[in-house]
């Protein structure tokens, strides 16, 4: 039988550029949430150790070459990109991975397009970094790939709204920028 | 009138414009207010109650005369003060408030029948009758008085809102302000100086005198330079702080595109910033004053400081002949400098007889103005002195009552500023705001030598707060004389009315009346006369009236206090307010997988709270609703339907103490529920009304996985955590949302496991997916979840996919069902299917019902204690006199009713102290061929039987209902067990 046909949250709504600045999606990574059963704080950090990664502190990310991992809230952290492998009976674990749009912001002029959308000083916003916020009226997740680029995760329901909310603001920043 | 080598306007480029169909041209660099005035125009507008033509007063934002629409159709802005509109090519501005014309204006009669509209007139004259008011003369009131008028078109222009952060906000890039910046910037510190007019620099670009030995304006713009070339400066020109709000926030709109020609599509015309300070420097100067002289309010009159700013920034004499009219040493300023220029001064009249002689112009010590003549513009004053009167022919009249600190969000948090004697005004006391301190003439230093140090210091103290060291910054050389005031506020001899608050048109007499009348605090005054209540918001004439105020009350000028300033400082469009939310962007939009392909079959959408759902799938030839709606039912009942059900709230549960988490917050038991079942659980607030329903399915020992309703599932999460963090935080208890991870439809019908089995490599276990059975599946190679629950009363499942599947399946399951006779169905459908079973939805679970009201009261379990159960046991949450789940038939069938209809005795009178209950929800029910409700009865489980009076006063329905059992169909539930 022919397995059902797949569609990522921004299909046909990514990419779109105006000027420098581009927004693509970001597609399939798995996402699993995790958050740390009674006692098991501290087996779980070295079993995340064992991925190259580590249990991320408030508002940080920890990324090895391949995976990464961000703090999303009270005791709750999303891993991405890697198997939550030996984190059985240590951690809370759900799948993820269709529940966000993944988008990422780049181009000179991406931290004063998120000035439009979040209420967050994110001049300074780097790698290591993690933030829970609002986009808009939505609530996103957002991280740095690097310095001046973000990683934004919104409600895979929002993505369309999501999508016209930052490009809106690009066109206006790059607008400004034309003067 | 042009005054050649005056002016930092830019001569060699022309900009043409019009101002009521009329063509100008002004240079670049120009407002509209100094082009027009160059120009020779001194008629702006038409004042607000008494239609007096009005000339422009200020060089400002605090302008109260000089209002235009620029733009035109949708895209008009009314209400903009020609003094800070830049002109551009191609800029078309109207005047405001008149009919036909500015010149002649057929409103003006009001001006004759001023001696009738003195404050309070509208209270004391429209009292009778009542109903009159709203419907007759506030109308007419309305139209006759007003300002400018929005288009009632939608105006599709962007406009945008931002956020920024610093460690200091300087506010206002005058002397004091630049200085601020300056020894902040040199220090490191994250600077936002930001700026309302289009160009920096304050009164510096006002007037003449030096600056550290260089023209004021050249030493501007080598601050700016070096500012502009810090990376920890960013310089705000065209915007303006209009708020101070808590948590060292402040509110500013910044002019974006407003005064650019063609503007491009995708620049917004203006920009509300929230802008966050460690700290802030209020920078934002002075405003001149005038004096209440007998009709001051002619085009021609100005404030003194305006008619040096027109003459020295844009090179404009205001006048041919010009008087001066003041009571302190900077009004002489003026007259120095229009000698100087050329333009002939007739007289500086100054109200002190010791005024110091100055040379180059007539001085009148010891005079007043006491009276002005010239119908659309200054064409004479009389002027009285102890030795008699003179008649003066002037076309310009600049006018200094002295400079009111620009104090105003220094009030913003509910500060009361102090009186300092010395300047006879207001000035901010420390404290006010919090991390804000005022400097330089904002804070009553009124010199440029002491504004350039009051500035210097400011900064200091902010830097040291900020934990940073201030770098040396020299004070340039500077002004240092003082204005020496004598406090003159009103001239009391001459005839005729002597404004105070131009924009509203309150003179001094409504103040003497308010007092009069007994409305002496400054607050009655001010609400009694209107005065401070115009878009100018008290700017030129608060303090003016107070002293009148204060005058005729015998009081002292601080004892008579002075009312506040609110937020905003200007007035601030609601677009920029708004932005982003013009149309759908009100709220964001929540899309079902399955959205595209509804719309495809041409389902209406929906909202319900954020998401849109399918109202019903319209087929050819069906001409309403209903019938599709019927149809889907049918399908139901008879073959299978499909329907997304993935907006329900999804929560993941787990832990050790999971069970005992949901024993905690459902009325009914979940510890005793095996793994691979699903039970419908009820949920209650704290006070024992009913929160919300679902079902939650054992998926291991420790995982469960609750669903809730559409609507409160951000409600139920919410609860959830609150009991978990403030009842139980002990527990091994985690839980997350994962209603966006899965796709989940519903597949209902007699013909519902056939449509799974043509799905699957092998027909499903029915041992392992009994009633309320879950567990996983394989559907067409993708891991899924399925589970026999059923809010429609058939046979059915519910089968849930990774969201990226849902598209695909809903497809999918629609084409089979369709072939097997069946249909996709959508909220109507799905609506009338529950209402047949009886099952509730928040139509009955509204808030204010408890357990025992919807009949589900053996769902408190009596072995356990649950969040909600001991406050819903409390007296008169249940028994006979609570208001009963029930359902209505029609004693007639085809008579339908609506929700909302009211229920009384079948030979009450239909009247609220006979109500009996309420009707929650409707349907006609093509299984049953009736109408039905679900309703609220008192008493109503024991009176199934009974023909009650059903009434709704809104829609004119008055039909008998018979009493009834509320699940009408198929109340055994066979058919869902099948």
């Amino acid at each position: 039988m022919i397995r059902l046909i797949e569609k990522t949250p921004c299909e046909a709504l990514l990419p779109v550029t105006c000027g420098a600045l581009t927004l693509r999606e970001i597609v399939g990574d798995r996402v699993t949430s995790v958050a740390p059963l009674k006692g098991q704080g501290a087996k779980l950090a070295t079993a995340l150790k064992k991925l190259g990664l580590g249990w991320p502190a408030p508002n940080t990310a920890i990324a090895s070459a391949t995976a990464a991992i961000l703090w999303t809230g009270r005791d709750q952290a999303f891993l991405i990109g890697a198997d939550p492998e030996g984190l059985d009976g240590l951690a809370a674990l759900t799948d993820q991975s269709d529940g966000w749009a993944r988008m990422r912001l780049e181009g000179p002029g991406a931290a004063d397009v998120l000035a439009r959308l979040v209420p967050l000083d994110l001049r300074g916003f780097a790698p290591g970094q993690a933030a829970r916020s609002q986009l808009g009226h939505m609530m996103a997740i957002l991280t740095a790939p690097e310095k001046g680029s973000f990683d934004i995760m919104v409600f895979r329901s929002m993505a369309e709204t999501a999508v016209h909310e930052i490009h809106h603001a690009m066109k206006a920043v790059s607008a400004r920028a034309a003067l | 009138m042009r005054i050649a080598g005056r002016g930092l306007v830019d001569r060699g480029t022309t900009v043409g414009f019009r101002f009521d169909g009329r063509e100008y041209t002004g240079f670049q660099g120009d407002t509209l207010a100094s082009a027009l005035l160059a120009g020779g125009n001194r008629l702006f507008g038409r004042s607000f109650k008494y239609h007096r033509p009005r000339g422009v007063m200020t060089a400002g934002s605090e302008e109260p005369n000089a209002l235009v629409t620029v733009g035109q159709g949708a895209r008009a802005v009314p209400n903009v003060r020609a003094t800070t509109q830049e002109i551009f090519q191609g800029l078309m501005a109207q005047s405001q408030n008149r009919w036909p014309s500015l010149g002649f204006d057929a409103m003006e009669v009001n001006d004759l029948l001023a001696p009738f509209f003195s404050a309070g007139f509208y209270y004391k004259t429209f009292m009778w009758p009542r109903a009159f008011w709203e419907k007759l003369y506030e109308p007419l009131i309305r139209r006759a008085a007003g300002l400018g008028a929005l288009s009632g078109r939608h105006n599709d222009e962007p406009y945008e809102k931002a956020f920024a952060f610093c460690d200091l906000l300087v506010i206002g890039a005058g002397p004091a302000g630049l200085m601020a910046a300056l020894t902040a910037a040199r220090a490191g510190a994250e600077v936002i100086l930001a700026d309302e007019d289009a160009r920096m620099g304050g009164r510096l670009l006002a007037e003449t005198e030096e600056v550290g030995g260089k023209p004021g304006h050249a030493w501007v713009a080598e601050v700016l330079d070096e500012l502009g070339a810090l990376p920890n400066v960013r310089l705000m020109v065209r915007t303006t702080v209009t708020g101070a709000y808590d948590g060292g926030t402040f509110g500013a709109l910044e002019r974006v595109g407003l005064h650019l020609a063609n503007a491009p599509a995708d620049l917004p015309r203006e920009c509300f910033w929230r802008i966050v300070a460690r700290r802030a420097i209020l920078a934002s100067g002075a405003h001149e004053r005038q004096i209440a002289f007998p009709l001051n309010d002619r085009p021609g009159i100005m404030t003194a400081g305006a008619v040096r700013a027109y003459l020295n920034r844009w090179g404009v004499a205001a006048g041919r002949r010009v008087a001066v009219f003041g009571n302190n040493d900077d009004a002489h300023r003026t007259a120095r400098d229009l000698v100087a220029a050329g333009v002939e001064v007739a007289a500086l009249i100054d109200v002190r007889d010791d005024a110091p002689q100055p040379a180059g112009y007539r001085l009148i010590a010891g005079g007043q103005v006491t009276g002005t003549r010239g119908r659309l513009g200054l064409r004479e004053i009389t002027v009285t002195t102890p030795s008699g009167e003179e008649k003066i022919e002037v076309d310009c009249l600049a006018v200094s009552g002295g400079w009111n600190p620009a104090l105003h969000l220094a009030c913003h948090m509910n500060g009361r500023p102090a009186w300092d004697e010395g300047i006879a005004a207001f000035v901010p006391k420390p404290g006010m705001v919090p991390g804000l301190t005022a400097c330089g003439a904002a804070a009553g230093v009124m010199t440029t030598a002491g504004a350039l140090a009051d500035g210097r210091r400011a900064a200091e103290a902010a830097l040291s707060d900020l934990g940073r060291e201030a770098a040396a910054v020299d004070l340039p050389q500077a002004e240092n004389g003082g204005a020496r005031i004598r406090a003159f506020w009103e001239v009391t001899g001459g005839k005729g009315r002597a404004w105070l608050d131009f924009a509203n048109d309150v003179t001094t007499k409504d103040v003497r009346l308010a007092a009069q009348e007994n409305f002496r605090s400054v607050e009655h005054m001010k609400r009694y006369t209107t005065q401070g209540m115009a878009p100018d918001q008290g700017k030129n004439s608060n303090i003016a009236a107070l002293a009148v105020l204060a005058d005729a009350t015998g009081r002292a000028i601080p004892e008579t206090g002075t009312t506040t300033f609110r937020p905003p400082y200007v007035p601030v469009s609601i677009a920029a307010m708004g932005a982003g939310g013009q149309g759908a962007g009100f709220a964001p939009q929540r899309f079902i997988t399955s959205h595209r392909a509804s719309v495809e079959r041409g389902a209406p959408m929906i909202e319900a709270g954020l998401w849109y759902r399918p109202s019903y799938f319209p087929r050819p030839g069906e001409k309403t609703w209903r019938e599709a709606c019927d149809r889907e039912v049918m399908a139901v009942r008879q073959a299978v339907g499909v329907c997304d059900v993935s907006t329900l709230g999804k929560i993941d549960i787990q832990g050790r103490d999971a069970a005992r988490f949901l024993d905690f917050v459902y009325t009914n038991t979940f510890s005793s529920l095996p793994v691979g079942r699903v039970r419908y659980g009820l949920m209650l607030r704290e006070d024992g009304m009913v929160l919300d329903d679902g079902t939650t399915a054992r998926l291991g020992e420790t995982h469960f996985l609750m669903t809730t309703t559409t609507a409160a599932a951000g409600l139920v999460m919410r609860h959830l955590e609150f009991v978990h963090q403030a009842h139980c935080p002990d527990w091994d208890v985690r839980m997350i949302s994962v209603t966006e991870q899965w796709a989940q439809f519903a597949i209902a019908g007699p013909r519902a496991r056939d449509l799974l089995n043509s799905m699957l490599l092998a027909p499903l276990d029915e041992g392992a997916f009994p009633f309320m059975g879950c567990g996983g599946i394989e559907i067409r190679g993708v891991s899924a979840r399925l589970f026999r629950i059923s809010f429609s009363g058939e046979a059915g499942y519910e089968i849930a996919v990774p969201a990226r599947f849902g598209e695909g399946l809903f497809r999918d399951l629609v084409a089979r069902a369709e072939s097997m006779g069946g249909a996709a169905y959508g909220m109507e459908a799905l609506n009338v299917l529950r209402i047949e079973k009886g099952f509730i939805t928040h139509a009955e679970i509204h808030g204010r019902t408890t357990a025992f009201d919807i009949g589900l009261q053996g769902m408190v379990s009596k072995k356990k204690d649950c969040i909600g159960k001991a406050a819903g046991e409390r007296p008169g949450l249940s028994g006979p006199e609570r208001e009963q789940l029930v359902g209505l038939r029609p004693v007639q069938p085809a008579k339908g009713f609506g929700a909302g209809a009211h229920l009384f005795e079948k030979d009450a009178k239909p009247v609220s102290a006979n109500d009996q209950g309420y009707v929650t929800s409707v349907c006609w029910s093509p299984t049953l061929k009736t109408h039905l409700g679900l309703a609220f009865l008192k008493n109503g489980r024991a009176r199934h039987g009974e023909v009650v009076r059903l009434v709704d006063h809104l829609r004119g329905t008055d039909i008998p209902c018979e009493v009834v059992n509320p699940v009408f169909f198929d109340p055994e539930g066979g058919r869902a067990r099948d």
